[in-house]
């Protein structure tokens, strides 16, 4: 029997206003549609240490055909940011809540970091969160793979060519005994010169995601991924299986 | 008349050089730069803040906890969340140690927000050592 594989668009790093260095004009509804517009078929909703604006971000996503996966960008002990993404909305915000009781009780400042919005899917403000959410959480790289597992997600490190907040700017190298089978590299990065300093990121499967804080930052060329269909089993085995993307 | 005034001026400034080492005046921003020959990164209108303390770290989320207001913050991170977490502490400014760099966007942050931003090429360790010897810490 043939199988079928389809070229996705894909951006699995997209931070809404819920995230206190996100713009206020990053609603759900606006970048749900945003992506739609830069030709995306897939996105991932990965605001800080929260998940509180997926479901907003999911009901967008549906009603203009855009499959959206909640997610967050994890800050581990250790300052390094990990992307999650969870096949069930339920899943993510149980997550999510595990995650904010191992946030440090540091107050968000707005007018220093930036508001922390949650929103619905009409673009209102439902509420604001206390916590700030750009803080480390006490969960050390060295945990995150299991506990996604545990949780119904799948993970990968953020932008492993930055030099800052990246599991190689922060541990020296990427380490083989965490569990990942996956990376992500940001919009600008050099793979070929980073593979030439890092050969143990070889092993892995990278993608590019846009790590977007604003609406203009979502227009990018992109790779696609191939996958069978969009599901999120099917995505996460592109990237960890099947496909090696570039 | 005017040669009386340089010698007078000359007199003064090793007066308070000394009044530094012995801990009886307090050590601006700008003293600290001329000490330890810093450079100093962002434009620099407040140069005039006295530093009180140093703080050496760079964990963000255990800088914003532990820096005190008025300390040198010591560190290699030169990027637009350390400017937050200076203002959040209050700190009097960062220290970019072993020749780190300031990056743009955290450049013109740190500018809007007055901070400021110095730069050594020296390592943490013999900075702070250096600092704390300029402040007579204990």
């Amino acid at each position: 029997m043939d199988v079928i594989i389809i070229k996705i668009k894909y951006d699995f790093h997209i931070h809404s206003c819920l995230s206190p260095c996100g713009d206020n004009d990053m609603t759900p509804e606006n970048l749900v549609n945003m992506a739609k517009l830069c030709g995306d078929q897939v996105i991932a909703l990965t605001d800080h240490n929260s998940c509180l604006n997926c479901p907003a971000a999911l009901k967008a996503g549906k009603s203009i055909g855009l499959t959206v996966i909640p997610g967050m960008e994890l800050t581990t002990s250790e300052e390094i940011h990990v992307v999650c993404l969870f096949e069930y909305i339920k899943s993510a915000l149980e997550f999510s809540e595990f995650v904010y009781s191992h946030l440090p009780t540091v107050h968000n400042n707005p007018s220093i970091f930036g508001d922390q919005l949650i929103m619905n899917e009409n673009d209102e403000v439902q509420g604001t969160v206390d916590k700030l959410l750009i803080n480390a959480t006490s969960i050390s790289i060295m945990q995150i793979v299991s506990l996604m597992e545990k949780f119904g997600g799948f993970c990968f490190p953020a932008h492993i060519d930055k030099s800052s907040n990246s599991i190689i700017s922060n541990l020296g190298y990427f380490p083989d005994d965490c569990g990942f089978v996956a990376a992500e590299v940001s919009k600008s990065c050099n793979l070929e010169v980073l593979k030439q300093s890092h050969s143990e990121i070889n092993e892995l499967k990278i993608i590019r995601d846009s790590d977007s804080h604003s609406l203009d930052w979502l227009d990018f060329e992109n790779e696609t991924i191939d996958c069978n269909a969009l599901t999120f089993q099917d995505i996460v085995d592109s990237i960890t299986i099947h496909v090696d993307c570039f | 008349m005017i040669l009386y005034g340089k010698k007078l001026a000359q007199a003064f400034e090793i007066l308070k050089q000394l009044m530094i080492l012995n801990g009886e005046i307090a050590v601006t921003v700008k003293e600290l730069s001329n000490e330890l020959s810093l450079e100093i990164l962002t434009a620099h209108d407040e140069t005039d803040r006295t530093v009180t303390g140093g703080y050496c770290g760079d964990l963000l989320s255990w800088v914003m906890g532990r820096a005190k207001a008025g300390d040198a913050w010591i560190s290699i991170m030169g990027n637009v969340n350390s400017i937050a977490v200076a203002v959040l502490a209050d700190i009097a400014c960062i220290v970019l140690a072993d020749g780190s760099t300031l990056d743009e966007d955290a450049r013109v942050r740190a500018e809007q927000q007055k901070i400021i931003v110095l730069q050594s090429q020296l390592d943490q360790f013999t900075l702070c050592n250096k600092i704390g010897e300029l402040l007579k810490v204990k």
